[in-house]
């Protein structure tokens, strides 16, 4: 708590710790998930993300690589093989991105986040062709990755850092609502899908609550 | 919802495990989740590789056989399956003139096709790929992500395979896989939702009293609600939809597909509205199939899938076929 924006204090360990923490609400919040999907989707996206983050723990358990790059990588391409879906490659290609924007770095400091983070959305973008307000993922991810880029900027510390970026998280998924989908399954009920929350952006949301529970005790 | 089965993770691998026992002509690794024609790869002849999410079956495992699917790569209840899965399969099939990945029009099955060809041609398979979009209840606009793929993926994978089986090359597979698709539209009508293993419930509610209109085969509801009515209204309302997108005239070949939940006496009686929709609008429906194909797990309702046929596409649709789900000829 507390550490300097350009202090290179988040080791592997660090996310480790955020991805143990990304399975656990992931599997606290599985039914809510799937409920979320149910209603525009195909009722599966809490039991996926269950699956890879599972997986992901597992992955890293057997072998975690000594940059916080290869970590993020290394959760990357499991989500990739174990997920299915559109949320495999999409959530495998953010970490990826994020991954390898770390570089080599033994730690890294909050502003390298700030920067992977804004390349593993550029990541998705640019596979899911998705912009905001297309009610995906995206309006979830980009806001939080402006909040955090801005935060940095401004010299706040790692936890509340970490914090605006969650919030701003979770308001982009609470945003979506009222949007009608343009991008995936849910895009097929047109004006139907108003009125119900993007199961995507609410998961990626969770994720970068995530990072700030850890952050928040890091 | 009461379901015949083990426990809902193990659905997947205990329905391959199945499908091996029951046909030994097929050669199926339940743990990497592969299903693939016996025998090994056939020098000189394109593969045909197909996969998507599980809950549709006989899609896609049931058509890997003579004349149709050298492999087939099923996923989790309708999600797509991972890259790795497609991978091997297509390494497994290449008899060194290619495979043909035929991939339903849904963003994940996209993006994991894409990938796992991507990786194919590292390991120096040459891939092409078709999307398969008939599902004319979607607008292919800027606003959803393109029309679905449904139906008119039996009819790909049969007269493409027809082709491969024949021994053309990969250029030449492609190209009447993708003539099948795009003389191809389908439309799909539920008399009630599907339920997945994992969520015990259905995926929507319907009253007596209502129909979903428009819907795909993931158990999403369709894009109107409806009043419910008899086979001869709602089959009209399928072959309105598809007439109005692709005018109907001369031979066809159409399909009257069972969702899952609905006996074969009514989908036959779907059939004969259909055949009479049909001469109503002066076609007709020289080649036909009628029974559960791509299905929605335990969903109540049908699809109508219409393909307007040349000499060249009746031809390759007769040829044999033997397959666990499709068979004649041979």
């Amino acid at each position: 708590m507390g550490a300097e924006v350009g202090a290179e204090v988040l080791t592997p360990a660090f996310f480790g710790a955020w991805i143990e923490e990304a399975a656990r609400s992931v599997r606290a919040e599985r039914d809510e998930l799937t409920r979320l999907d149910a209603a525009i989707g195909d009722a599966d996206h809490g039991t996926n993300l269950d699956r890879g983050f599972t997986e992901a723990v597992r992955a890293l358990g057997e072998r975690c690589p000594a940059t916080p790059g290869a970590v993020l990588v290394l959760v990357g391409s499991t989500l990739i093989r174990k997920v299915g879906g559109a949320s495999g490659p999409l959530y495998g290609t953010a970490f990826r991105e994020a991954g390898k924007a770390l570089g080599d770095a033994p730690a890294v400091s909050a502003a390298d986040l700030a920067a992977a983070l804004t390349a593993g959305v550029a990541g998705v973008r640019r596979l899911g062709s998705a912009a905001e307000g297309d009610k995906t993922m995206v309006d979830a991810l980009a806001p939080a990755a402006g909040a955090l880029a801005e935060a940095v900027r401004e010299g706040r510390g790692l936890d509340d850092a970490l914090g605006a970026a969650s919030a701003a998280a979770a308001a982009g998924a609470a945003a979506t609502i009222p949007m009608p989908a343009r991008k995936g399954r849910a895009s097929y009920l047109g004006p139907r899908s108003v009125g119900h929350q993007d199961p995507g952006a609410t998961s990626a949301a969770l994720i970068l609550r995530a990072l700030h529970t850890v952050a928040a005790r890091w | 919802m009461k379901k015949l089965i083990n426990g809902a993770d193990a659905v997947v691998t205990d329905a391959l495990r199945g499908l091996a026992a029951a046909h030994p002509g097929l050669r199926v690794d339940a743990g990497n989740r592969i299903v693939v024609r016996a025998g090994g790869p056939r020098p000189g002849k394109v593969g045909l590789v197909s996969g998507g999410g599980s809950g549709h079956e006989p899609l896609h495992a049931g058509f890997v056989g003579y004349g149709m699917l050298d492999a087939a790569c099923p996923g989790e209840i309708f999600t797509s399956p991972v890259p790795d899965q497609v991978v091997e399969a297509s390494t497994a099939v290449h008899g060194g003139a290619g495979v043909l990945h035929v991939v339903k029009n849904y963003t994940g099955d996209v993006l994991n096709f894409r990938m796992a060809a991507e990786l194919c041609a590292e390991e120096g398979v040459e891939v092409a790929s078709v999307l398969v979009d008939d599902d004319v209840a979607v607008r292919d606009s800027l606003y959803t992500a393109g029309r679905r793929g449904t139906g008119a993926t039996v009819f790909v994978e049969k007269i493409a395979g027809a082709l491969a089986e024949a021994g053309a090359p990969l250029a030449e597979v492609a190209r009447v896989a993708r003539e099948v698709n795009d003389r191809s539209r389908s439309f799909g009508v539920a008399l009630s939702a599907c339920t997945t293993p994992a969520a015990g419930k259905p995926t929507f509610e319907l009253s007596e009293a209502e129909v979903e209109l428009g819907i795909g085969i993931h158990g999403e509801p369709g894009r109107t609600r409806d009043t419910m009515r008899d086979a001869r209204e709602l089959t009209g309302v399928a072959i309105d939809a598809i007439h109005e997108d692709m005018p109907l005239s001369g031979d066809v070949l159409v399909m009257v597909n069972g969702m899952g939940g609905t006996p074969l006496i009514e989908l036959y009686v779907a059939y004969a509205e259909v055949a009479g929709h049909l001469a109503d609008r002066g076609a007709r429906a020289a080649r036909s199939l009628v029974g559960n194909y791509v299905t929605s797990l335990d969903m109540q309702g049908f699809s109508v899938t219409v393909c307007r046929l040349t000499d060249e596409l009746t031809r390759l649709w007769d040829a044999p076929v033997e397959t666990p789900a499709l068979r004649w000829g041979r």
